[in-house]
């Protein structure tokens, strides 16, 4: 699914590299996490691969189902199926939740020569998915994330990957900031969406997550680099040991 | 202060062009008082502080600049509207084109019907208004108008109007040079809609009176017309009495010149006034809105909302003052003005004031001149909205504060739609 290899990046404005050779294989249908210490490029990778100005490639590539992701428009890679659930979601004054994810329903279809959804449609389609994540109607007819607490934000990115049916959904620190009912229901919102030709990349710093959502692989990122591939028992590992040991182990 | 020896020729340059109005004795009285203001006061000049940013050349030159004509394949605006007609052509009433001037709660002249009679309630505001809003600040192209105005119309509401009226300014010849002045009575508790659309003229200078007495209602909403090429300056005076409320919108898309000033005065406790625009240009688009609110009564509450979107060097011009005066307590008063600059060669200039002699009020002002949120338009695009869809998302909450001053949903709805398509005809 998802071909990460070599991928280095620097930020456009100033001589800093942030990935340094970043090598990743997400397979179809799995479900990859990553962990790793603050300010080790995690997002950084995320905001490259759904295509944030401001970073440049350098070296290496990035391919969605054999096709380079790199030199595509943020909506064309969104359009060929990848999804960010944002570490930090923003709030967008003045659009309506769901006039935004209408018009996001529909420039997908389009893009892929699909029909638009009709408004009532959408309307069934949504009342639906919100309400399995508890996200109330008055939540939905406010504008894009305005007002919304941490976790609404949360899970409102969560009810967006459910509306837009990704293949590759990239989750930045979607724990973070959800009490432990949410986080149960944002959990129970990603694997209600696991599916044989879906896979996952979570970005978390704790264990709990995964406790819900069950990772096949789970990647250690330390200074741009995945530094320790292993199975989910790695994650225990840093939940007790911290980094320290795989960092002096791999150094 | 004597006038510079060149504010007195552009004056009398200006003046030597103009027809003297008929009209019965009131009127003359009335046009030769505001013809002796305007002299002693002079056509505004570039180093004129209240014109620091608009350029009033265009407006006082003797002769009009030509405006080319605007072939639209739209739906006028208002079309689906039940609403009494009134049309202007090039300045000129066009009765043939127009309803019938007559409608249950409201009698409708023209102007110079109005004019004609030796007794016409027009008399107590013809002229009367435009010379109140004349101090503090001086507007000289108002009292030209007064003292030249060569068409218009009188309205005067005693009712619940039985639907909108609804003034329409076509614009047919390329040299039209069009004075209108309308006079609007709305009498204690009645209630009006006023549309207005249209460009009007390649020059038009507007004023309208309007006097809301004590809990009536008036309510405006006006488009200016897209005739790129045509230069506007146009004044609302307005008197407001006590828990009357007054609302007027002003849509502007294209336009080379155009400089709209509202002056309107609180004087009965418990009254309301919002003012509100949407401006939206591109290019050698200069547009100004200058608005000066005085209150001047107990527990009044004012609003004024003006947003512009700026593309491809157009400029934006504010100038908005809130003068509360000394005993004017529980004023609440708030004003925004903003833009959105769509690249680098646009510009915003404003000048916000607060004037305020009473010790309990609040008033809040702000003003910002900013570009698209990247971090706003990336979200919408990693969501699959192009970027072209997403950034006219984006101008159109920009601009939603100002629309939603429109009490008229379906209205509202029908400028949000002719904005978006200003939008997606400049992405071409
Ligand atoms: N636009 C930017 N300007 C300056 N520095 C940046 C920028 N983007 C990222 N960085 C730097 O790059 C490094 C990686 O940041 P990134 O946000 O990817 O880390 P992270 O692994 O997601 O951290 P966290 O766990 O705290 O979320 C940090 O040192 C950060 O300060
Ligand atoms: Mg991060």
């Amino acid at each position: 699914m998802l071909n990460i290899n070599n991928l280095h990046v620097k930020l456009e404005e100033e001589d800093k590299q942030i990935l340094k050779g970043v090598n990743l294989e997400v397979a179809t249908g799995q479900v990859h996490a990553i962990m790793g210490p603050n300010g080790s490029g995690k997002s950084t990778l995320s905001y490259v691969l759904s295509g944030k100005d401001g970073y440049e490639v350098t070296d290496g590539s990035a391919t969605l189902d054999g096709e380079d992701i790199l030199d595509m428009e943020p909506e064309e890679r969104a359009a060929a199926g990848l999804f960010l659930a944002f570490q930090y979601p923003v709030e967008i004054p003045g659009v309506g939740n769901m006039t935004f994810l209408r018009t996001a329903v529909n420039s997908q279809r389009k893009a892929r020569g699909q029909d638009e959804m009709s408004a009532a449609d959408f309307l069934k389609l949504i009342r639906a998915k919100a309400k399995d994540l508890k996200i109330d109607a008055e939540m939905l007819k406010r504008p894009v994330n305005v007002g919304f607490s941490g976790g609404e934000k949360k899970r409102n990115e969560i009810l967006q990957m459910a509306m837009l049916e990704p293949k590759m959904c990239i989750l930045d620190e979607t724990d973070s900031g959800l009490d432990v009912d949410a986080m149960k229901l944002v959990s129970e919102g990603v694997n209600a969406l696991r599916d044989a030709g879906r896979s996952f990349l979570v970005i978390t710093h704790y264990q709990r997550l995964l406790d819900h959502i069950k990772p096949d692989v789970v990647h250690i990122m330390a200074d741009g680099r995945i530094v320790k591939t292993g199975g989910p028992e790695l994650a225990l590992e840093v939940e007790t040991n911290g980094y320290a040991d795989i960092l002096a182990e791999v150094a | 202060m004597a006038l510079t020896q060149s504010k007195l020729d552009a004056t009398e340059a200006r003046l030597a062009v103009l027809a003297p109005g008929g009209g019965a004795a009131w009127m003359q009285a009335a046009r030769d008082d505001a013809t002796s203001r305007l002299r002693a006061m002079g056509l505004p000049g570039a180093r004129d502080e209240y014109w620091k940013y608009t350029s009033p050349a265009s407006l006082i030159a003797p002769v009009a600049p030509k405006a080319a004509l605007f072939a639209s394949d739209n739906v006028p605006l208002f079309d689906q509207i039940d609403r009494l007609k009134i049309v202007f052509v090039d300045g000129v009433f066009d009765a043939d084109a127009s309803d019938d001037l007559t409608l249950a709660g409201i009698e409708i002249d023209r102007l110079e019907a109005a004019a004609a009679a030796d007794i016409h309630w027009a008399k107590d505001l013809y002229g009367v208004l435009e010379t109140r809003g004349q101090s503090p600040v001086q507007r000289p192209l108002a009292a030209l108008n007064t003292g030249f105005a060569t068409d218009g119309i009188t309205i005067r509401v005693t009712g619940k109007a039985a639907k909108p009226v609804s003034l329409i300014y076509q614009h047919k010849s390329e040299s039209s040079d069009a004075i209108l002045h309308h006079v609007i009575r709305v009498e204690e508790g009645a209630e009006l809609t006023l549309l207005e659309n249209g460009p009007a003229a390649a020059r038009f200078n507007k004023v309208l009176e309007v006097d809301v007495a004590d809990r009536a209602r008036f309510n405006h909403i006006r488009a200016q017309g897209r005739d790129h090429e045509r230069q506007a300056v146009t004044h609302i005076f307005a008197r407001l009495g006590t828990e009357s409320q007054f609302k007027s919108f002003t849509l502007t898309v294209n336009g080379k010149l155009t400089r709209n000033e509202a002056v309107i005065e609180l004087t009965g406790d418990d009254a309301s006034a919002h003012v509100a625009g949407a401006a939206v240009g591109d290019g050698d688009f200069h547009h100004d809105d200058t608005v000066f609110i005085t209150h001047d009564a107990l527990n009044c509450e004012s609003r004024q909302v003006f947003k512009k979107v700026l593309r491809n060097g157009a400029t934006g011009v504010f100038q908005g003052k809130i003068l509360v005066k000394d005993g004017a307590q529980k004023t609440d008063g708030y004003q925004i003005s903003q833009s959105l600059l769509l690249d680098g060669d646009s510009q915003f200039l404003a000048k916000p004031e607060l004037e305020i002699y009473a010790d309990d009020v609040i008033c809040s002002h702000g003003s910002t001149s900013g570009a698209i949120d990247e971090e706003a338009l990336f979200y919408l695009r990693s969501r699959g909205v192009p970027e072209g869809p997403a950034t006219d998302l984006l101008v159109l909450a920009f601009l939603a504060e100002a629309i939603d001053e429109i009490a008229d949903p379906t209205i509202a709805d029908d400028i949000l739609a002719r904005l978006e398509g200003w939008l997606i005809r400049r992405r071409g």
